[in-house]
């Protein structure tokens, strides 16, 4: 595999893989968030 | 008895006939790295540890990396094995606050967005001749986190590993400096005065606990190679918000982060001998660690005005500079300069949750990265 195409191949997967990640994080986040909704005796803990 | 007398001073002036120039000019930048971590204060955690084993390892006839030397001991064991980033990641996970982040989740990607600079950076490296793993060594320079560039420089190109950490612990330090004159040039006036609002989304305790469990689990199935970066973090995160295990979360964020951020530093140190560091690829690895963490910053901003556009001017772009893995440094800088430009702007909380962003973003992005050339067949397991 030449340079570029390595580069590139990396360059992009990596570019477009961390931030479908982050966003499946992001996304996952709200949902939990939604599963166990703030109560106000949480800040008691 | 004269022969006798002749050979032993000679054994006193071995280490002076045998001092090299390289060895003399790698002993000063030893010594400069103590000048820069004691008296300007630049991360003299890393800096003094590094500048020192630097000094002890260009000591001619000392073996400090010789098979059964001190240095080369801390570094067969702690880097070539990985153990000291990873317990230092446990660390960083104890230490850190996902709070804002978890608050407004969104904001997460513009950590992902900081990262790009890795990417850019690679090409670039790629571009100036660096072989395909020195490159990716290089680029993570612009994870912007100590620990990660060494866990993947020390993985695909140890011998560039002292160049690698230099660079990336000095340019953590300079952040204050590389970071306001990028995000000024690429915003306008108007964006840098936006007034973003108070994001009040109190998030419960279980949530703090369930989150660092579901970001290892689904991220390390995405990308598997990275399972023991994310894991690490994650687990510190959980000993913290738990609260169960006070004692390991107070170990794990001093005394276990204290010996092991020594320990790394003397061992990266010993890399920097003089027939390895002295050669021009080491300051094309200085270079381009700088223009990586110039185009996070570039990319974080950009990323930011488009959110600023997407939300009808309700993101301030200056929070997307603090998508990188300095943390809390970035989030300060971001504050900083947008009080500089409108007093009645407060976006620290926003900036830490872009910076929390950075920091989970670094280590996803080389875990991601680990696994695309996993994928390529380029490394192994």
């Amino acid at each position: 595999m030449d340079i570029w195409t390595f580069g590139w191949t990396v360059a992009l997967i990596g570019m477009g893989g961390t931030m479908l990640v982050l966003w499946c994080l992001s996304l996952l986040i709200l949902l939990i968030k939604k599963i166990f909704p703030y109560q106000p005796d949480d800040s008691a803990n | 008895m004269e022969s006798a007398l002749v050979s032993g001073l000679q054994g006193i002036f071995l280490g002076i006939t045998n001092l090299g120039l390289g060895h003399v000019i790698m002993i000063l930048v030893g010594s400069l790295l103590l000048y820069l971590g004691i008296s300007k204060g630049y991360e003299p955690l890393l800096l003094l540890p590094i500048g020192f084993g630097a000094i002890l390892v260009n000591i001619p006839l000392a073996g400090m990396m010789d098979e059964h030397g001190f240095l080369r001991f801390l570094y067969d064991n702690g880097v070539l094995t990985e153990v000291f980033p990873l317990l230092i990641f446990v660390g960083i996970g104890a230490m850190t606050d996902f709070q804002p982040l978890l608050e407004n989740p969104k904001i997460i990607l513009l950590g992902a967005a900081g990262q790009f600079g890795i990417f850019l950076t690679l090409l670039l490296a790629l571009a100036l001749g660096f072989d395909k793993l020195d490159a990716i060594a290089v680029a993570v320079i612009g994870a912007c986190d100590g620990p990660t560039a060494i866990y993947v420089s020390s993985k695909f190109a140890p011998h560039l590993l002292g160049a690698v950490s230099v660079a990336a612990y000095s340019y953590m330090s300079l952040v204050p400096l590389i970071q306001p004159p990028i995000m000024r040039m690429l915003t306008t006036d108007k964006e840098r005065k936006i007034v973003m609002g108070v994001v009040k989304q109190p998030v419960s305790k279980t949530t703090k606990i369930i989150f660092p469990i579901v970001v290892t689990i689904v991220a390390s199935i995405l990308a598997p190679l990275g399972a023991a970066l994310i894991g690490t973090v994650m687990l510190g995160n959980l000993m913290r918000e738990s609260g169960v295990v006070d004692r390991l979360k107070s170990a794990s964020e001093n005394e276990i982060a204290n010996i092991v951020t020594l320990l790394l530093g003397l061992a990266i140190g010993g890399t920097m001998q003089a027939d390895k560091f002295l050669r021009g690829e080491t300051l094309l690895v200085l270079a381009l660690g700088l223009i990586a963490i110039c185009l996070d910053t570039a990319v974080g901003v950009l990323f930011g005005k488009v959110m600023c556009i997407l939300t009808g001017g309700k993101i301030n772009p200056l929070i997307g500079a603090a998508g990188i893995s300095a943390f809390p440094m970035s989030a300060r800088v971001v504050q900083v300069e947008g009080q500089r430009y409108n007093k009645k702007s407060y976006l620290l909380m926003h900036a830490m949750s872009a910076n929390a962003g950075g920091q989970i973003g670094s280590v996803i992005a080389a875990a991601v990265m680990l696994s695309v050339l996993k994928g390529m067949g380029i490394v192994g397991g």
